[in-house]
């Protein structure tokens, strides 16, 4: 299947009314992503910190200001019918599944453009067949009843269901799926991702799990990539960043996400002292199919933002 | 503050209709139409089946006979002019142009407002500045001053050509309504995700955001068609509408110009002013429940009035 390389991501934004020149805004600033077939990696970080916009970058709905993307290492064409293969290639799912369906069209004919749009289906009763078959495999039944209602109709974790599969119609290599749980009840939030993963073993996906919730980034991915302000801070395999966090922002990360049944995190910044073997350096290492599972930082001596927040710690601690 | 008190005494009111106008679009309104909904819709059915009959219920109002300004009576109900026209004949035929300009106009304001609001914000960059900066300056330009201009300089007076008139002075104010509107609908997800789904271009506008946006598409034919009748009239009322008695707006000039008001023949101007007052309050009344439908805030006041008054008893 497909490997999914994005390498040295840029993206800029031009900020309006600041002054004659205008101000420059780096969503995304130099950020390198590898995803294999199988395998899910998780964005982390909290809001702001670009992740949307590289999900946005990945299906070009944004376009990346600098940077490749590549398919097995096939770059793929900027036109309309370039994009349109591309994209039968990299799929979505959407954060918010009450505003990413629309609330005019039924369920059935949101399934049923992505397949006679990407060319899955040819006939009748081939569509009928494709889209009960994609009903099914992301257990929504009954799928006659469901295919004839309208989005609100359904309850918020039928209506993620049929995100996912919409997002599957196309028959997919990749899926990004940029927060998909972030909007639905805690109690349905495991069933999604349980379903998100089963589809990956069973389709050999490569994913792209975008999140702020490290727990569940841990359960469900191999590789963990932390941002902030546009920049990856630490990446390395989910158990080294989780267990053992060494950028101060990841350590906050890690202090917010409360864990009962242990002690409060307790932020170290020397902790890498300590763990020879986790890389520190200034530069972005550099990303190849072998090297995602180094466990990588990014210096923080000239990062005045996380100087503040330890500063504030100390003193919050010393007093 | 008393709303909010209201709301506050039963809160659970307010939440049984979830999100009802962004849920479906613009199918619901018939459904749950309050009884603005109908009271308007009647009274413009009237309007309209009156007018669509006119040419047949007053196939000649301009025929004059020798008993001029007479009060109603059996033979002229709505008596007659100086002149000798059958007052009721006129305002049937009056009827006809006046409904046939609202309807014509209105429909004008609606094209011309989605193709500069919705098709600029669709399309986004230059194509939205340029059509921006048209609709603002229709916009600043004052509307009566200009429709006098344009209808003097134009040489026929037909009422379809005053109904165009009407409307390029007066789609600027829809246009931007439909544009605020679209840029919000166009930034939802859905639309995102149909272009994941790599749709075309045409297809999300007419598919994904049009439906979206029928509820303010409808509210602004519905204000549009208001606006031009009382346009109309008023330039008729000025001289300046279409010649022959055909519109409201002229019965009223004519009357006005027969001193009408000082020789106390209320049945020759009041008929045509009443006809304006209730059909601008029918439609003003559908704007109205449009209006509920859209706005979540003014919907809990409707839904909340007739359970208290439920409760009462």
């Amino acid at each position: 299947m497909t490997t999914l390389e994005a390498l040295h991501l840029r993206k800029d934004y031009r900020v309006r009314g600041s002054g004659w020149r205008a101000a420059r805004l780096q969503a995304v600033d130099d950020v390198s992503i590898i995803v294999r077939p199988g395998e899910t990696v998780a964005l982390v970080g909290e809001s702001g910190s670009g992740k949307s916009t590289i999900a946005k970058m990945l299906v070009r709905l944004v376009d990346a200001t600098s940077g490749t993307v590549t398919l097995d290492g096939e770059t793929i064409g900027q036109g309309r019918r370039a994009t349109k293969r591309y994209r039968s290639r990299v799929q979505m799912v959407f954060q918010d599944p009450f505003s990413s369906l629309n609330p005019a069209l039924t369920i059935r004919h949101q399934l049923t453009r992505p397949l006679r749009i990407h060319g899955i289906v040819h006939s009748a009763a081939e569509e009928e067949r494709e889209l009960l078959r994609l009903m099914e495999s992301v257990n929504l039944s009954p799928a006659k009843t469901i295919l004839a209602k309208y989005p609100h109709e359904l309850s918020g974790g039928q209506r993620q269901r049929v995100a996912i599969a919409r997002a599957l119609a196309p028959r997919p290599e990749v899926l990004i799926a940029d927060e998909p749980v972030s909007m639905l009840d805690v109690s349905i939030r495991l069933e999604i991702l349980q379903l998100l993963n089963d589809l990956k073993l069973e389709r050999n996906l490569a994913v792209l799990y975008i999140t702020h919730d490290l727990a569940t980034a841990r359960h469900f991915s191999s590789q963990i990539v932390v941002m902030r302000s546009g920049r990856v801070v630490e990446r390395g395999p989910s158990d080294a960043v989780i267990l053992n966090p060494v950028h101060p922002y990841t350590q906050f990360l890690v202090r917010a996400a409360p864990d009962p049944k242990s002690a409060p995190w307790i932020v170290d910044p020397n902790r890498h002292l300590g763990h020879p073997e986790v890389v520190v350096s200034t530069e972005n290492l550099e990303l190849t199919e072998e090297n995602t599972s180094v466990h990588w930082v990014r210096s923080w001596d000239d990062d005045a933002a996380v100087n503040t927040m330890l500063a504030s710690l100390a003193s919050a601690q010393t007093s | 503050m008393t709303f909010s008190q209201q709301e506050l005494a039963e809160p659970d009111l307010s939440k049984s209709e979830p999100d009802l106008s962004d849920e479906t679009g613009g199918r619901r309104i018939v459904r749950r139409g309050s009884w603005k909904f109908w009271v308007g819709i009647a009274i413009c059915a009237l309007f309209a089946i009156i007018a669509a009959l006119g040419p047949l219920l007053a196939p000649n109002p301009n025929q004059t006979n020798s008993d001029g300004l007479q009060a109603p009576s059996l033979q002229h109900l709505l008596g007659t002019t100086n002149i000798g026209q059958d007052v009721l004949t006129q305002v049937i035929a009056g009827t006809t142009g006046s409904v046939i300009i609202g309807v014509v106009a209105g429909a004008l304001t609606v094209v011309l407002s989605m193709i500069f609001g919705v098709g600029g914000a669709f399309l986004g960059g230059k194509w939205d500045e340029a059509s921006s900066l048209l609709s603002n300056v229709f916009l600043v330009i004052p509307g009566l001053p200009l429709l006098i201009i344009v209808t003097d300089y134009v040489q026929s007076r037909d009422i379809l050509v005053i109904a165009v008139v009407i409307s390029l002075v007066s789609w600027a104010g829809a246009a931007r309504v439909l544009r605020a509107q679209t840029l919000s609908v166009r930034s939802r997800d859905y639309v995102d995700a149909a272009r994941v789904a790599s749709e075309s271009t045409w297809r999300i506008m007419l598919r994904e955001i049009l439906p979206n946006l029928m509820p303010i598409i409808a509210s602004q034919f519905v204000f549009g068609a208001l606006g031009a009748i009382l346009a109309e009239a008023g330039l008729s009322f000025l001289g300046l509408g279409a010649p022959g008695g055909r519109s409201w707006g002229s019965i009223l000039f004519f009357a006005q110009n027969a001193q009408a008001i000082s020789l106390g023949a209320w049945w020759w101007f009041v008929p045509p002013g009443l006809c304006i007052a209730v059909l601008g309050a029918a439609l003003g009344l559908i704007n109205f429940s449009i209006d509920e439908q859209i706005n979540p805030r003014l919907r809990t006041l409707a839904v909340l009035r007739p359970k208290a008054k439920r409760g009462g008893k």
